[in-house]
């Protein structure tokens, strides 16, 4: 476990003592908000500071919070999926306890500009927390350069098992654990750890920072030809987020007059995984939350599918991807009885 | 063949994949989501939770493909749901008639949107746990039967089928009957094998269709007049929804001779009731009357004519109007011909057509 809590630590730049393993991301991110929102309490400061696009695991905990009576704000974003620093001067306040916004999107890949967040943030006394799932692992996370005061993780986001993450806490912060109990992670967070997936985690993040500086333009190489062949093959379909910095893996495309539900099935029963929106919702269709967020129509927001590439995925995969789709398209166009249109 | 099974969760449907896939068949099952899951939903009266295609039935449909070893999907249509069937259920008895809303989720939901979306993987064909068989004619129309089991029949919920609509469905449990369906299961190795049947409208588990209509469409909660058949006021009732015609409980009203609901209008918002022989009616008309087994008949057709789920088809005769409607005379007076119901029509197993009651 100590070898793996330093080969964590490395991936983003950190100490090992810094960190503390958990359930997953969503365990991190609970634990940075409510762990924070509860230790200034008594401070006063009561805000708390996120945006209309984060994970849901950030959403709803900011929801639980407001419900009890914290004061929370969402900031906006635009077209391009990036939370504008001038938001966030525009919403910090002096009683602004915690701000969250995360590293890079789930759905869409839009790197956030975090470094620049956090400086606004430590200028006005607050906290500053980053959901750094989409990207520790793939490419390179400082928690220094940063800035940020917390940080989370998630193992299989890098190839490490499910069912285990960890949050990043700068040395000197102190939070209330949201996990009471014995003594474990120097009384962090209690419950027997879960030493498998800790040893996993340990070994992935080794692996994926050794490998990480060939992988990623390999996997953005990757993505362009996805993209590339898409846009060429398919006509009506349209890249979000495309012009934004974004993480190499991921890629989130419209189709004019598809039901995403129906494109997901028959990609998937072609061999091809993809997801709509954020894969975590149990195979319902909501329009994706992100995209209404970026302030497109509905034909875009519930049309559309997102394209995760990785270790595996090689350009033969991409090519019989962009040879099948068309005729998948065409086929579902033509019967799409109430088509959504723009 | 590929083929597309909408399974519910429940027995029949799972046998009905297990057996095509049995047969060689590319099945893909597909399971429609028709009301929010969430955190509230199945929780003492949550109006949301389901009898039929809850979360945890959509489980049981993915552990069945799973078990024997085809894909599995969950869509979602909730939208759809609502828009048709649920949606039709309030404005029929908002009009004071007895909806049939798992007939409307046959024509308009299994065998339209679902089909389409079957179409777009490739299957050409969707199949159903109903009890019911479908044939093909030697004069190539397609023939709506009822299934082997007389007592499980369906056909009187699939009336409205098109031919084209007959050609795409398979109904492979409805050449058995139930105890065999459950046997099959277990042959199988299926665990919903022992799984009850789902028996109220699926999206009002607690059977309480007014409460149900109420919420949805609180204007219809407006008090009315209980009169006898010579208009004479008996009593005062709490909305028209709560009626349907041949209901004898719930009235209100003490008379020495029970009294049953006659008519119901929705206008003026007037019950009439009277004793049991008034409820006997020889004729009726109905309207979006599909013909299946024979074009819409000019001359009196002698049919057998069921008007209830329950109802013991009786000897008729019928012919059609303009604008698919038709009329009907039965050979001896039926009770209560309940407006929104389906009156079916059938020579010997065979379906002739169907409509909806005036």
């Amino acid at each position: 476990m100590d070898d793996a809590r330093s080969a964590t630590a490395a991936l983003i730049g950190a100490e090992a003592s810094e960190l503390v393993f958990t359930s997953g991301g969503t365990e991190s991110d609970n634990f940075a908000i409510r762990g924070i929102a509860e230790a200034l309490e008594p401070t006063g400061r009561r805000h708390l500071i996120t945006a209309t696009i984060e994970h849901e695991a950030v959403l709803n905990t900011f929801k639980a919070l407001a419900r009890r009576g914290w004061k929370t704000t969402l900031l906006p974003v635009d077209h391009s999926g990036i939370v504008s620093p001038a938001s966030l001067e525009t919403a910090i306040a002096d009683d602004t306890a915690l701000v969250s916004v995360m590293h890079a999107n789930n759905e869409i890949g839009t790197i956030q500009p975090v470094a620049d967040l956090a400086r606004i943030a430590k200028s006005r006394g607050a906290l500053f927390h980053t959901d750094a799932v989409q990207t520790a692992g793939k490419i390179p996370v400082d928690v220094k350069s940063l800035g940020v005061d917390l940080l989370s993780l998630s193992a299989h986001k890098f190839y490490g098992p499910k069912g285990v993450g960890a949050l990043w806490i700068r040395r000197g912060l102190r939070l209330i654990p949201v996990l009471t109990g014995g003594k474990h992670e120097r009384s962090r967070r209690a419950g027997t750890e879960n030493v498998a997936g800790i040893v996993g985690m340990g070994v992935a993040a080794q692996l994926a920072r050794a490998k990480m500086s060939e992988e990623g333009p390999r996997l953005a190489a990757l993505r362009d030809r996805l993209e590339d062949g898409v846009l060429r093959a398919v006509p009506g379909t349209v890249i979000n987020g495309a012009r934004s910095p974004r993480v190499p893996n991921t890629t989130n495309i419209s189709f004019d007059r598809v039901e995403a539900e129906s494109l997901l099935i028959a990609l998937d029963l072609q061999g091809f995984a993809v997801s709509t929106g954020s894969a975590c919702s149990s195979g319902t269709l909501e329009p994706s939350h992100v995209l209404k967020a970026m302030g497109f129509p509905p034909h875009r927001t519930q049309n559309s599918i997102r394209f995760s590439l990785g270790t595996g995925n090689t350009e033969d995969d991409v090519d019989r991807l962009i040879a099948v789709l068309p005729g998948i398209v065409e086929k579902l166009r033509s019967l799409t009885r109430t088509p959504v249109r723009a | 063949m590929k083929i597309v099974v909408a399974m519910s969760g429940g027995v029949d449907s799972s046998v009905a994949a297990a057996l095509l896939a049995e047969q060689g068949h590319d099945v893909i099952g597909l399971s429609m989501q028709l009301y929010p899951s969430g955190p509230t939903a199945g929780a003492p009266g949550d109006e949301r939770f389901g009898s039929c295609c809850t979360l945890d039935d959509l489980h049981d449909a993915r552990r069945v493909a799973s078990a024997i070893g085809f894909p599995h999907y969950i869509v979602n249509f909730e939208r759809q749901f609502q828009e048709t069937v649920v949606s039709n259920f309030v404005r029929e008895y908002t009009s004071g008639r007895t909806p049939l809303p798992c007939a409307h989720c046959n024509s308009d939901l299994k065998f339209s949107t679902l089909l389409d979306r079957a179409r777009g993987l490739g299957a050409e064909h969707v199949a159903t746990g109903h009890y019911a068989r479908v044939e093909q004619r030697a004069d190539r129309r397609w023939i709506l039967r009822r299934s082997a089991d007389g007592d499980k029949d369906q056909s009187y919920f699939l009336f409205p089928l098109t031919q084209e609509q007959l050609a795409r469905a398979m109904f492979p449990v409805g050449t058995l009957s139930k105890p065999q369906v459950r046997d099959e299961a277990r042959r199988l190795g299926l665990r919903v094998a022992d799984k009850p049947d789902s028996q109220e409208i699926c999206f009002v588990p607690d059977g309480d269709y007014a409460a149900f209509v109420a919420r949805r469409q609180p204007e219809v909660d407006r008090s009315g007049a209980i009169v006898d058949q010579g208009g004479r006021q008996l009593a005062t009732h709490a909305g028209v929804h709560r009626f349907t015609v041949g209901q004898r409980k719930g009235l209100g009203v003490s008379a020495p001779t029970p009294l049953y609901v006659l008519r119901i209008d929705a206008e003026t918002r007037e019950v009439t009731v009277g004793p049991r022989q008034a409820l006997e009616q020889t004729t009726l008309t109905a309207s979006g009357v599909n013909w299946i087994a024979v074009n819409a008949p000019a001359e009196w057709l002698p049919v057998t004519a069921q008007i209830r789920h329950r109802h013991r088809p009786a000897a008729a005769r019928v012919r059609a109007l303009p604008n698919h409607r038709a009329e009907l005379v039965f050979d001896v007076p039926q009770a209560a011909i309940t407006p929104g119901q389906a009156v079916v029509l059938y020579d010997g197993d065979v379906v002739v057509g169907g409509g909806w009651i005036d």
